[in-house]
């Protein structure tokens, strides 16, 4: 659906001014009502008219605040997810073209990048003077982990983040919003955009918060609609403050939503939409299933009704849509869609009977709880071993996490398979890789399959 | 060995090579409480299944998650039983 422009955060937030509205974390509240006359960017908000920023917030609220003053406003803003390296910093600011950065007011804007604008953020907001006309459709660029390398620039504009939601009707119950999710990737930014769309408050988890302690504040809060990973689901299954919440929707995405985990949330909160979603940053919401099955509806692909195709090519999904991301930054950046507008997710698709499944990653990587393993990142490490000859890391299905990383290891030629061995593998990965990229499992076999074409064989 | 010694035993290990502290370990402990972590959790469940031959938290049919030690076990020990 197209929407009218200029359409701004702002224009969003104004429609449902009054209401008392709110973003909260822990210990802390970013009110969602007066940012027609306060700031949380002191005097410099004037000064990043039409310029490319690189938001590197102290945390959520701060981010959400600038935000929210930042679109319609800045010609791009670069939204740095919480676990940026600085070391990547340098090649994001030179690609995105930024000549300026709003920083965390507490701490110290980074060195060695000249910007013409370096504008501390804090909160609370500030009264601010003067009315703002905020016309531009301002890019926003979200960055997309690479497995190895700087991360992948991946260009949006309002338009394409809120393509999937629909506004509240007029007479609907208001939605109060949680997720799970850090509102500085896709994922948490799509809560984000619909809590300030719609007429309700956001809660948000603070950073090292216990899920305990954010089911009981969400539960407190009045959360209706509540988001996050299926790892995310299951640690609030075996968790006692579940029912401290009493959703009216459950949403799950970023992972492969397995059935006992679905049919555990339909359990646990009976009066529950419970749904999956499909969404990705580059290729943006797919769809959502809400049919309290895995997988989804093989009459889902092809052309919809509602402005999204999808077709399986070569065993991975590839989208079309309105909802996806215009391209990649940078020039050297590869191609985003293919000759036909589709964007290939790189999930790979199984169809039984009428039931498209997904299989995984393709290139193998691992997706463990949310967080991607590079196969080969690990096997380079193990490989390093002097009694390794070859190594193959592979995703393990599993309940809690959706998968975990197994090794399967090739030893040299005299080499005695002794528990000893595997303990220096993982301890020589522990030292060199971070903790989900350590194998869980490793195996000793004799050999290992190779393709015809002299690579190691990923799949099956 | 009883499966209450077999996840004993593998939750110790699994906290050992994790580098995590673990509470005193009681059956009313709240798994969320052991200071195992997500991974933790996902490291044990596939070594149990490994151990015993079964995943109660994929094949249960809609069963409750369990939430304290003891109802982990009994998880565990309806599966075998």
């Amino acid at each position: 659906m197209s929407q009218p422009e200029p359409l701004s955060l702002a224009d969003l937030l104004g429609a449902a001014a009054g209401f008392g509205r709110a973003i909260g974390t822990m210990g802390a509240s970013l009110p969602l009502d007066h940012f027609s006359d306060a700031t949380s960017l002191g005097g410099r908000l004037d000064r990043l008219e039409g310029r490319s920023v690189i938001l590197l917030a102290g945390d959520q609220l701060q981010t959400a605040a600038a935000l929210i003053e930042l679109d319609g406003w800045a010609r791009r803003i670069v939204l740095c997810p919480p676990d940026l390296e600085a070391r990547h910093l340098v090649a994001v600011a030179r690609e995105a073209a930024a000549d300026a950065i709003v920083y965390d007011a507490q701490g110290l804007p980074p060195q060695g990048i000249d910007f013409a604008v370096v504008a501390p953020c804090s909160l609370p907001l500030r009264p601010r003077s003067g009315t703002l006309a905020r016309r531009r459709a301002t890019e926003w660029v979200l960055l997309t982990s690479g497995t190895t390398g700087d991360p992948k620039m991946v260009i949006h504009t309002l338009a394409t983040l809120i393509g999937a939601i629909s506004p509240d009707s007029a007479g609907a119950p208001t939605r109060n919003w949680a997720t799970f999710y850090d509102i500085r990737r896709y994922g948490g930014l799509q809560i984000l955009l619909r809590a300030i769309a719609g007429r309700g408050s956001l809660t948000l988890r603070g950073a090292g918060e216990t899920v305990d302690d954010f089911l009981i504040r969400a539960g407190a809060a009045g959360v209706t609609h509540i988001s996050g990973t299926p790892s995310h689901w299951r640690l609030v299954l075996m968790n006692r403050a579940a029912r401290r919440i009493a959703p009216d929707y459950v949403r799950l995405s970023g992972e492969i939503a397995d059935q006992a985990a679905l049919d555990a949330l339909s359990a646990l909160y009976p009066r529950a939409r419970v749904a999956h979603a499909y969404a990705s940053t580059e290729a943006g919401v797919g769809f959502e299933v809400d049919d309290g099955r895995a997988g989804f509806p093989a009459s889902f692909l092809g052309e919809r009704n509602n402005g999204v195709a999808m077709r399986i090519v070569e065993g991975s999904l590839r989208i079309r849509s309105s909802r996806a991301a215009l391209r990649y930054l940078g020039d050297d950046a590869p191609g985003l869609r293919d000759s036909e507008g589709f964007v290939d997710t790189g999930d790979m698709i199984e169809i039984h009977g009428d039931r498209c499944h997904f299989v995984g990653r393709r290139g193998g990587i691992i997706n463990v709880g949310g967080a991607k393993v590079n196969p080969e990142e690990v096997e380079a490490v193990i490989n390093l071993h002097p009694g390794v000859h070859a190594s193959l890391v592979k995703a393990r299905k599993n309940p809690i996490t959706g998968a975990l990383v197994a090794a399967d290891v090739v030893l040299n030629e005299g080499v005695i398979e002794a528990a000893t061995l595997k303990q220096e593998i993982v301890a020589a990965c522990a030292s060199r890789l971070a903790p989900h990229k350590v194998p869980a499992l490793v195996r000793f076999v004799p050999s290992l399959a190779v393709t015809a074409g002299g690579k190691l064989a990923r799949n099956g | 060995m009883s499966i209450r010694l077999t996840i004993i035993s593998q939750i110790q290990q699994v906290a050992a090579e994790q580098k995590k502290t673990l509470a005193p370990l009681a059956d009313d402990l709240p798994l969320l409480e052991t200071g195992l972590d997500s991974l933790c959790f996902a490291i044990l469940v596939a070594r149990l299944e490994d151990a015993t031959g079964a995943d109660p938290f994929t094949t249960a049919d809609g069963a409750r998650f369990p939430n304290t030690l003891g109802e982990l076990i009994a998880f565990y020990e309806h599966v075998a039983a």
